[in-house]
């Protein structure tokens, strides 16, 4: 009637490219996770005081293990355990996101489902990177821990790199369990992984029967393999096997949730 | 659906620009249930209608397809004369869901910046926010706004692609009046720019206000095509019932104004335009007792439209008139043309009964219904004008 229909030349649009993926949207992930405050305090904090309550016992902290010392060894755990809650939180969005029919929302836009993972990813690394940055920074204010300044970098790189095996993991779950409880049942299976890994307890203290079961455990092989620079000695293809095994298991477990999801597209 | 069949071997495809939506013998089963059964079904571009039916009509699952959310089972959905994904990657097409879809812990001003992200072309964040009304509420977290806010903040999102065809599933689902009432002004002021705008409602009003073509779905099929008004004349008229011995059809027919005449034992049911002639006919000419005269609403209409059983052929559906009007409607070259005649409703209060043309048993079901769910006042009506309704589904379904 008074103006014509604002019908644009289909052929001028264009898909976003990476498949919409965008520095500015991992920004505003991050800042929806740092809204969250129990996020916060379960990966950040809590690493933090495991650190503080075990890494710096004078009974045992500053005896030797390879190139450095118990504490040393104890904060790359701590690290590790928080470097992995954050990732495998990061990768729990997704079903929070489900449930409120976010992800529904978003298919509705040009983003291509990988590249929404691509975002999980680098938000989750994000966050695992503050969890890393804040035990070896509680590290360097107690001066306790000891280690070549390169082991500083070198074992903090591995343990952030390496924890994206968990967002994996934190995907496959999420994908799994569609409900806001997801971040309960992810905090207990990293305990028992931790556990199991030997971040808490060294695994030479448990019964041996024991010690066989933790070593087809998630957190084992990374455990060992980031340890490895400060430890030293004889190095064992059982812990890339394990880390190579569980990095299957969860990739696949992972898409194969994601490809059940988006074929309802 | 002849009018369509006929249309598409003519001169509608291949024309320079395509139509908007374009459901060709559409299917969608869930399992054994069948969502969607053969719809076929062309928006031109300006276009402004509405899907109107019950619950489990069809509506969404049909909004889903042209969204590429759901494939269908049988048949083409083009959307632009491009797969639906291909449309919604290129912007072209947006919607607003009924619920859910946004995240409680981003404000609104971020959820509106995560989505202009995802786009690469976007009209500004600050103008789709002031276009819906909710520039005031842009610091707000998602999780503190009120539904009414949320949806508009939906709308707001629709908007950024500058979509071509905007999609709208139950928007006011939930909603209050005022709610509703601002929601709708936003979406008006909207469409007089020309974007082609597919809404599902189950609230008639909306309907008969809002779009310029109403598309009636019954159990995954489309029962009527046409103008709010074409739709509401299908149901339109009084029907006069009476006890009648021995009723002469042929006599009754005679009257001026009758248009069917159905005789069940001693009941006569005579829908007619005249029901003075009618009853003044029956009282002075004939034994006729028991006399009941009952209007039509658009609630009627409706219901006499949407609750017909499946597979029995609808008066106004496949063939006769819905047909015509589909045909007249669609080739209506005015995207808005007949949006006059319902001016004086959008600018009555929703809950102002009709105090022009319609009957009396309108109005208790207008200010019934209003405040409520849709469906809660459907059930409240069917007993109530429960002769009326069904005399006249009867009819239509001759």
């Amino acid at each position: 009637m008074s103006t014509p229909p604002a019908v644009h030349d289909p052929a001028r649009r264009a898909s976003p490219p990476l498949g919409g993926f965008k520095v500015a949207l991992v920004r505003l992930e991050v800042r929806r996770l740092l809204r969250n405050r129990r996020t916060i305090v379960f990966t950040i904090v809590v690493p933090v005081l495991f650190f503080l309550l075990f890494g710096l016992n004078s009974a045992y902290a500053s005896r030797a293990v390879g190139r450095g010392n118990v504490s040393a060894f104890i904060m790359i755990s701590m690290a590790l355990y928080g470097a992995v809650l954050a990732t495998s939180s990061g990768g729990a969005m997704v079903s929070v996101e489900r449930l409120a029919g976010w992800s529904r929302q978003l298919r509705i836009t040009p983003l291509q489902p990988a590249a929404y993972i691509a975002i999980k990813m680098a938000t989750s690394l994000v966050l695992g990177l503050a969890a890393v940055l804040a035990v070896y920074t509680a590290g360097i204010l107690t001066h306790k821990p000891s280690m070549p300044a390169e082991l500083w970098v070198a074992t903090g790189a591995a343990l952030w790199i390496g924890s994206l095996l968990f967002a994996a993991f934190g995907l496959f779950v999420g994908y799994l369990l569609p409900s806001e409880n997801v971040m309960q049942v992810i905090g207990f299976a990293l305990m028992l992984f931790s556990f199991g890994g030997g971040l808490f307890i060294p695994l030479s203290q448990f019964s041996h029967p024991l010690r066989v079961l933790a070593t087809y455990t998630p957190l084992y092989g990374l455990n060992e393999l980031v340890h490895y620079p400060l430890v030293q000695g004889a190095f064992d293809w059982t812990w890339t096997a394990n880390l190579v095994a569980w990095l299957v298991i969860f990739t696949a477990g992972a898409t194969w949730r994601f490809r059940k999801d988006t074929a309802r597209i | 659906m002849t009018g369509v069949a006929d249309r598409r071997g003519g001169a509608g495809r291949g024309a320079a620009s395509p139509p908007a939506v374009d459901l060709m013998d559409v299917t969608k089963h869930f399992g054994a249930v069948e969502a969607v059964r053969g719809v076929n079904l062309r928006i031109e571009p300006g276009e402004v209608v509405a899907f109107l039916g019950p619950n489990g009509a069809g509506k969404t699952t049909t909004i889903d397809m042209v969204l590429g959310l759901t494939e269908p089972s049988a048949g083409d959905v083009e959307v632009y004369g491009s797969e639906p994904r291909d449309a919604v990657r290129k912007g072209l097409v947006s919607a607003v869901m009924q619920s859910g879809g946004l995240l409680k812990d981003l404000t609104v001003a971020e959820t509106v910046a995560y989505t202009a992200h995802l786009f690469t072309d976007t009209r500004p964040p600050a103008e789709v926010l002031e276009r819906a009304g909710i520039t005031s509420i842009a610091g707000r977290l998602v999780g503190k706004c009120s539904g009414g806010e949320q949806q508009r903040l939906r709308f707001a999102m629709a908007l950024l692609p500058d979509p071509d065809l905007l999609l709208l599933d139950e928007p006011t689902q939930g909603m209050d009046v005022e709610g509703r009432r601002s929601f709708w002004a936003a979406i008006r002021r909207d469409a007089q720019a020309g974007r082609t705008i597919v809404f599902a409602t189950h609230y008639l009003e909306e309907a008969d206000a809002y779009a310029d073509r109403v598309v009636l779905m019954r159990k995954g099929e489309i029962v009527a095509d046409g103008t709010a008004s074409e739709v509401k004349a299908l149901a339109s008229g009084r029907t006069v019932r009476a006890s009648l011995p021995d009723a002469c059809e042929e006599a009754l027919r005679a009257i001026s104004g009758v248009d069917r005449v159905e005789i069940r034992g001693e009941s006569i049911l005579v829908h007619c335009t005249d029901s003075d002639a009618v009853a003044r006919y029956l009282l002075t000419q004939t034994r006729a007792r028991d006399l009941e005269i009952t209007a039509l609403g658009l609630e009627e209409a409706f219901l006499a439209l949407t609750s017909a059983e499946p597979g029995q052929p609808l008066a106004g559906a496949g063939t006769g008139r819905a047909t015509d009007h589909q045909t007249r409607s669609r080739s209506r070259t005015e995207p808005r043309s007949d949006i006059e005649p319902y001016s004086d409703h959008q600018a009555r209060s929703d809950i102002e009964p009709r105090s022009d043309h319609q009957a009396r048993s309108d109005h208790q079901a207008r200010s019934h219904i209003e405040p409520r769910s849709d469906h809660q006042a459907r059930s409240d009506i069917e007993p109530r004008s429960g002769d009326g309704s069904r005399a006249g589904r009867r009819d239509l379904r001759r």
